[in-house]
Formats: C-alpha cells, structure tokens, sequence
C-alpha cells in the first residue's frame, strides 16, 4: 500500500498480549489446553480487528493525500499511542504462557531435541505466505488490490471501491502481524515494548527483500532469522548489528531490494 | 558555419525497444534546426542524450570539437548547452520570481562569484546586472512579470512552458534545445511564442533547436528539419524539402496534407 | 544589507537568558540545557527537511557525540565542556562525510531508512561493547569550562549558558547559510532535482554538505546533552531517540532557525507534563499531540508566527 507502517509493531504486541491474557485464562480454568491454539488465533483476531478498523477508518483515511514521509509519521504517532493503550488495558506485569510451546513436545534432529512448535511456526508462516500470494494473484479480489495500490485515481475511476480496499488490506496487514504477536507469545515473556524492537527488525527484513514485494519478504526473513542464528552461534558480538548491516548494504547496493521491478521514464 | 554540435552514430536501446539508431546530425553555429516525427520516433531521447541525462550505448556528441558523451546534465550545462522540457520542469512551490532566482544563484555559484557565505548581488555573467535585475529582464522578456508572487504550480499550461523556457535561458546557452515549446499553448499564441522565444535566443547568438508537431511552426520558423522515425533521422533538409519527402509524408506527416 | 530580524532575536534570547538565567531553578535550567541540546539536532535536521528529506537516523551522530565527550573524560580525563562538544561534532562531521557519499545518492523513504539502518548498527555495536559499558552505558565527567571547575552550584548554570552561546552561534552559522546560493537550493532540490541538475547544480553534492551539517550539529548536541545529563548510554543511537527529533522537527516547522529551539523546549515541556501527569500515558499524550500536529498545523508552531503577522499587517 506505499504506506510504511510503524503500527505494525503494535499489533504484533496487541496480538501477544491478546493471546496471552486470553489463553492464560482459558488455560487456568483448567479448559482443555489443546484448544488454547484456537483461543491464540481467536484471541488476536478479535481483539485487533476493531483497533485496526477505527484506524484505518478514522485515522489513516483522511490523511492518505499527503506524503508519504508524514503517513508514516502518523503511523509512529499511533504506536505511541498504542504503546500506552497496551499498558492501560493489560498493565505492565509481564504475561508467561509457556504451555502452548511445551505441549508439542521436542523432537530429535541430528542428536539435539528441537521444539516442534518452532516447526509448526515455520508451516504456519509458509501456509501464510503462500495463502497470501494466491489470495493476491489467484483471486479477483487480489488482482483489483494490486490495481487499487498501483493506481488508486484510475480505481476508483472504474468504480472500484478503494476506501473499502484500504480497509481490508490494512486490517489483513495488521492481523497477521497480531497474529505473529499471538503464535510468538507462548515462546517469550511478554512485555511492554514487546512492538519497539520488532518494527525496526521487520524493517530490515522488508528492506532486504524488496519494499512491496511478498517473495522478498519471505526470503528476507528466511536470511535475517538465519544470519541472526548463525551470528548468535559464532560470532555474537555482532548479532545485532549483522542485521543492520546487511539492510544498509542492500539498500545501498540495491535499493530496491532483492526482487525489484523497473523504474519507468520520467523526463 | 561552423559546426557546434556533432553526433555520430548514436544507438540507443531500451531493451526491446530502439529508440535511436545510428543517429548522425552535424548542427552548424547560429542556425535554427527542427527536429519532428511521431511520438516516440527518438526525438526526446536524442535531446536526453545530448544533455546527458542518457548515456548512448554507442556513438559520440562532441560540442565545439569536445566530446561531451559521458558528460552528466550539470557539466553539460555549465558548458553552454540547455535545454527546455516537453513537461515543463519548474520548482512547483516557490514563486516564479524564486524560480528565476535559484536559477541565477547556481549561474552565480558555477561562475564562482558568489560562494558558500557570500550574499552579496555581484553582476550576473551574460547580463552585467545584478540577479535580481536579471530575474525582472526575463520574467518581462517572456510575459510573466505580473505572474512573479504566483507559485509555479498553480501556472496555466502556457506560461509553465515560459518561465521553462526562461529558466534555460538564465545560463545564456550557446545552444538551446527546446522540447516541445509550443505544446500545451493555444493554437493564436503558438506563433506569438516561437517569435519571442527566437529573438531571445538569436539575440544572445544561440543556436537553437526545437522539437515540434505543429508543421506551420516547423515551415515559418526552421531553417533546417531532421526528421525522425523509428529511432532513424529519415530527412535532413530545409522544411520545404523535408516536408515534401515521401518518407516523411509517410511516416511524420501524414500523406493527408499536401 | 537589511538588518534581520532573526539575528536580533537570537542575540537578545542570548543575553536575556544570561542575565536572568541563574534565577532559574536547577530543574529547569537542566530543560532548557537539555532542549538547546535537542535543538541543535533538530536544526541540522532542518536543513536536510528544506531540501525534502528525512533522516530517521541522526541518533546516530548524537550518539557518536556524547561518546566522544564521554570517551575524552574517560579515557583522557578531558572534561572540558567546549573541548568535548567540538570533538564531539567533528567526529560526527568526518563520520557524516564519509557515509554521505553513500547516503547523498538516496531520496525519500529510502533516505530515511538508510539513515536509520546506520544509526541501528551503531547501536548494536556500542551495546556488544563491554568497553564502553554496553547497555549500561558510562558516566560523563563533571565539567570544566577553560581549565575552572565551578562549584555545584554554578555548574548547571555555565553549562546552560554554554550551550546557549553554542546554539547562539550555530544558529547565526544555519542563518546565513540558508541565505546563500547553496542554502537556497534546498527547496529546489525538494521540488525537482531533474531541474536542478541541469541548471548546472549538483544536487548530490549539496545534500553531501548539508548532511554533514547536520551530522556535526547533531554531534554536538550530543556532547551537550551527555553533558548535562550526566550519563552516556546506547539508546541514544536507537530509533525511538532518531524518532524523539523527528517529532521535535515537525513540531517546530521548518520556517526560521529559532524554531527548532523553541520546538525542542516545547517538546520538554509537554514529555515533563505527561510524565508528571500520568507515567504510564506520557507516549500517548506525545503521540496524539504528534497526531493534532501533522492534522492541524503540518508546518509547525513556528508558521503560527506567520499567520499571526499575516493577520496583523
């Protein structure tokens, strides 16, 4: 959508608190714990859907005309604001949902116990991604989402009806992304700030593997989570910068990213 | 005359599309040259490579027997030849008056007679005026002297195309290249345009060439046409002869018109 | 030449704030130290905001800044508070110069999230580095000002005065500039490039200097601030203090070289404010009035100046 997007961040964090709050109860009533991933899932959703409807509607329509530096200025403003709402709502104790990642249980590769959640994380993210592209290339819907995003004018023009567009493409953006939060929980603490780190991380992968385009950002989270485990394995001192590192080669090198498209004429 | 601008066997190719091919054109000092043909026959990317803006994938430009081939636009320009554009290409927010006024100050930088602390109002090289007197000369020169407070985005078509044209006329080129210049004007000030547009020029001893689709232009104002198609120059002649040419008719004209 | 305006108004804010500045209660001239310090930033970034881009990254050179302040007490014992800022910003300056060849080719969003890629590398190499404290971070010595060291109760009051006279200067320094051939081609650069090039202007030469500008302000506020506050720590290289400035430059607007001060002391104000108010609510009092600004006044309190002149002429 040409929009970058600080909000993410805080649905990440929405999503998180959401499934962690939620499941915790459910799980603490004593509910059967092999429903909690319903409950995850269900969690995020619900509880993201309306935050990122009233923002799209309220807050980002209006202000769609002007640059697209300040979209993302208001975008920082909303996590900001989000940040705190986050604290109001849920307070500023951390959750622990452990019993989510525990209950697959670990399996043995090459002679060490690998979670299988992780595993599961990793074809819950393929199955994503590739719902994602098909629902974009294979779907009326998709296709004339791409028209909105090239074009918005000549859409709306054919009668296309773009505002309602917006507002689904954001809303999908921003519950996968609270759907991350949510399958992310049971594997850390959950904790205010929980958004502030992911963002800029979700930048750099963005940036490696093309700003707009859905394979270069698979790719690119496949390289960064990989030059991210290898750099903590070998060479740890430089796990936080590495990442940095390779999005200011890439823009550099690249600006584009990974999987870029030509640039039309101008003069 | 002497010979300004040289070009030889320029190519130039956007993947599957030619846009020049083996484009030679000898420009002699003091002449007005027309340069027609359909859209995307080649004539803009000619102009983008002789200012630098494309690189040709073979072939040499040389100015005043120097090669300028892998020049960029800047060094170009410094060097005298400027150019005007098929979409004028103004400073949308600032006044026409601060249009002038950026455009003197880079003339005044390049010259070296005003720096980076320097406020001063030294004589504008070319005009011996200080640049606000400039800025006045031209806007009168070219009718936009009661658009100065405007911002040049909220400028009709016609005198965005001017202050375009006036902009490239604060560097005092050798040669001016003017794309387009009448586009976008109406049909009673076409000829009213070209006219001041010209005299501008011959007055500072320009050579000027101009890309046209409006052949009444071409014949009243030209002295010589290069016509192109197809990333080809098919005519070199004087308009009469150039427009008479069968391939031109054919493919420029139209064998509509006599 | 035609006497400013601006120049006036700095000058006389100088001196006011040295006559009457030692009246002031020692929280506050900690503020107002810390928004000089802010401001220098900010100022750097309006520079680069006239020629129509956005550094999310000038943490970065603040941060390269207080370090270098830091580093000269720590390692060198040098606690002199005009040595450190001028380290400090040259440090940043020659850092600027060598990464503006990089970053003077980039516009728009891709300017602003090189900058930022910069700045996050720097932050992840100072927290790995056990020599500089990592995440903890480092304490800055007391300063001196030209060999005296000033009883604590002077202390907050030379370095604000200081920092007034630093910000004073380089205020003056930006003034001028912005008047000058250069300096007038930052909106044009903004507007079109295309244009500028074949004006015979360069416009990735001039983004190269304002960048460096910009980085040496930005270095020195950094000095300053470590100074003031005392400690030095990685998150001043982070994205959310890049975003502190980002916020403080849209709330000053771009229109005169005061506004970034006046910005930055507002900016204090209202985080003190929402802090005192409600802890757990300062961001979304910071964001919802960042939200007002961009809605209500895009180009900042400063262009409330204008409309009030415009009214009254």
């Amino acid at each position: 959508m040409k929009i970058v997007n600080v909000t993410h961040g805080s649905f990440y964090a929405i999503g998180a608190y959401a499934a962690a709050s939620l499941t915790g109860a459910w799980l603490s009533r004593g509910y059967p714990p092999m429903l909690s991933y319903a409950v995850m899932v269900a969690a995020a959703i619900l509880v993201a859907a309306p935050f990122a409807l009233f923002i799209e509607r309220v807050v980002l329509r209006p202000l769609y005309a002007r640059d697209e530096v300040v979209i993302l200025l208001v975008t920082y403003a909303l996590f900001l604001v989000l940040e705190d709402t986050i604290k109001l709502i849920w307070g500023v104790n951390p959750y622990y949902i452990a019993q989510p990642y525990a209950l697959l249980g670990s399996f043995q590769v090459a002679g060490m116990a690998y979670p299988t959640y992780n595993l599961v994380l990793v074809a819950v993210a393929l199955l994503f991604g590739g719902g994602l592209a098909w629902l974009l290339h294979g779907t009326r819907a998709g296709k004339l989402l791409l028209a909105v995003i090239h074009d918005p004018e000549v859409s709306r023009a054919m009668g296309v009806n773009v505002g309602r567009y917006y507002m689904a493409t954001f809303a999908l953006g921003s519950l996968i992304a609270a759907l991350a939060g949510a399958f992310t929980a049971p594997t850390v603490s959950v904790v205010p700030g929980l958004g502030v780190d992911v963002i800029v991380l979700s930048f750099a992968v963005v940036v490696i593997g093309g700003l707009g385009s859905l394979p270069g950002a698979a790719i690119g989270a496949a390289m960064v989570g990989v030059v991210r485990s290898l750099s903590v394995h070998y060479m740890p001192q430089v796990e936080l910068f590495v990442i940095y590192f390779i999005m200011a080669v890439v823009l550099a090198v690249r600006p584009r990213g990974l999987f870029s498209l030509a640039e039309p004429r101008k003069i | 005359m002497p010979v300004i601008l040289e070009a030889r066997g320029l190519c130039k190719a956007f993947g599957a599309v030619t846009a020049a091919s083996e484009v030679s054109a000898a420009i002699e000092k003091d002449s007005v040259v027309g340069l027609i043909g359909t859209n995307g026959a080649g004539k803009t990317t000619f102009i983008n490579m002789i200012t630098g803006y494309l690189k040709p994938d073979r072939g040499t430009i040389s100015y005043e027997g120097r090669d300028i081939t892998q020049l960029a636009p800047r060094d170009i320009t410094r060097l005298g030849i400027c150019r005007s554009f098929q979409i004028p290409q103004l400073y949308g927010s600032l006044s026409v008056y601060e249009n002038m006024m950026v455009g003197i100050g880079i003339v005044l930088r390049n010259a070296g007679l005003a720096g980076y602390w320097s406020r001063a109002n030294p004589p504008v090289p070319g005009f011996a005026r200080p640049a606000p007197e400039v800025a006045e000369h031209l806007l009168q020169r070219f009718g936009l002297a009661a658009d100065r407070g405007r911002n040049a985005q909220v400028l009709p078509g016609g005198a965005r195309k001017l202050l375009d044209i006036a902009l490239t006329m604060v560097a005092k080129p050798r040669v001016l290249l003017l794309d387009e210049p009448t586009s976008g004007v109406s049909a009673g000030e076409k000829f009213g345009i070209m006219q001041m547009v010209l005299e501008a020029a011959r007055a500072e001893g320009a050579t000027v060439l101009f890309v046209e689709h409006d052949m009444e232009v071409v014949s009243r104002f030209a002295q010589r046409v290069l016509a192109f198609y197809d990333g080809r120059v098919i005519a070199d002649a004087p308009p009469q002869a150039a427009l008479a040419d069968p391939e031109v008719k054919r493919y420029v004209v139209g064998s509509a018109r006599a | 030449m035609k006497h400013d305006r601006t120049t006036t108004i700095i000058i006389a804010a100088f001196v006011l704030l040295v006559v009457l500045g030692k009246l002031l209660p020692q929280w506050a001239m900690f503020i107002m130290t810390v928004a000089f310090a802010r401001g220098l930033v900010v100022l750097g970034l309006l520079l680069l905001l006239r020629a129509g881009l956005v550094s999310f990254g000038q943490a970065l050179f603040y941060c390269i800044g207080a370090y270098a302040a830091g580093g000269l007490g720590r390692f060198f014992g040098i606690s002199d508070i005009f040595l450190e800022m001028l380290v400090g910003g040259a440090l940043a300056g020659v850092t600027a110069f060598v990464l503006g060849f990089l970053l003077a080719r980039y516009r728009g969003i891709f300017f602003g999230l090189l900058s930022l890629a910069l700045s996050m590398i720097l932050y992840g190499l100072l927290v790995k580095t056990e020599a500089l404290g990592s995440t903890d971070g480092f304490n800055i010595l007391p300063s001196t000002l030209f060999g005296w060291r000033p009883d604590a109760e002077w202390v907050r009051y030379a370095v604000l005065v200081s920092a007034a006279a630093v910000a004073a200067f380089a205020a003056m320094l930006v003034h001028r500039y912005l008047q000058t051939p250069l300096g007038r081609l930052a909106p044009a650069i903004k507007d079109n490039e295309i244009r500028v090039e074949y004006m015979g202007a360069s416009a990735r030469r001039a983004v190269h200097v304002k960048y460096v500008i910009a980085a040496t302000l930005a270095g020195i506020g950094g000095a300053l601030a470590a100074t003031a506050v005392g400690h030095i720590d990685p998150e001043m290289a982070y994205w959310t203090t890049s975003g502190e400035f980002i916020f403080i430059a849209i709330l000053a607007g771009t229109g005169n070289v005061v506004a970034p001060f006046v910005g930055a002391a507002l900016y204090g104000a209202i985080h003190t404010m929402a802090y005192d108010l409600s802890p757990n609510t300062w961001q979304m009092s910071l964001g919802i009035a960042l939200l007002a600004l961009i809605v209500f006044l895009p180009e900042g309190v400063w262009s409330l100046t204008g409309k009030f002149r415009a009214r009254h002429s």
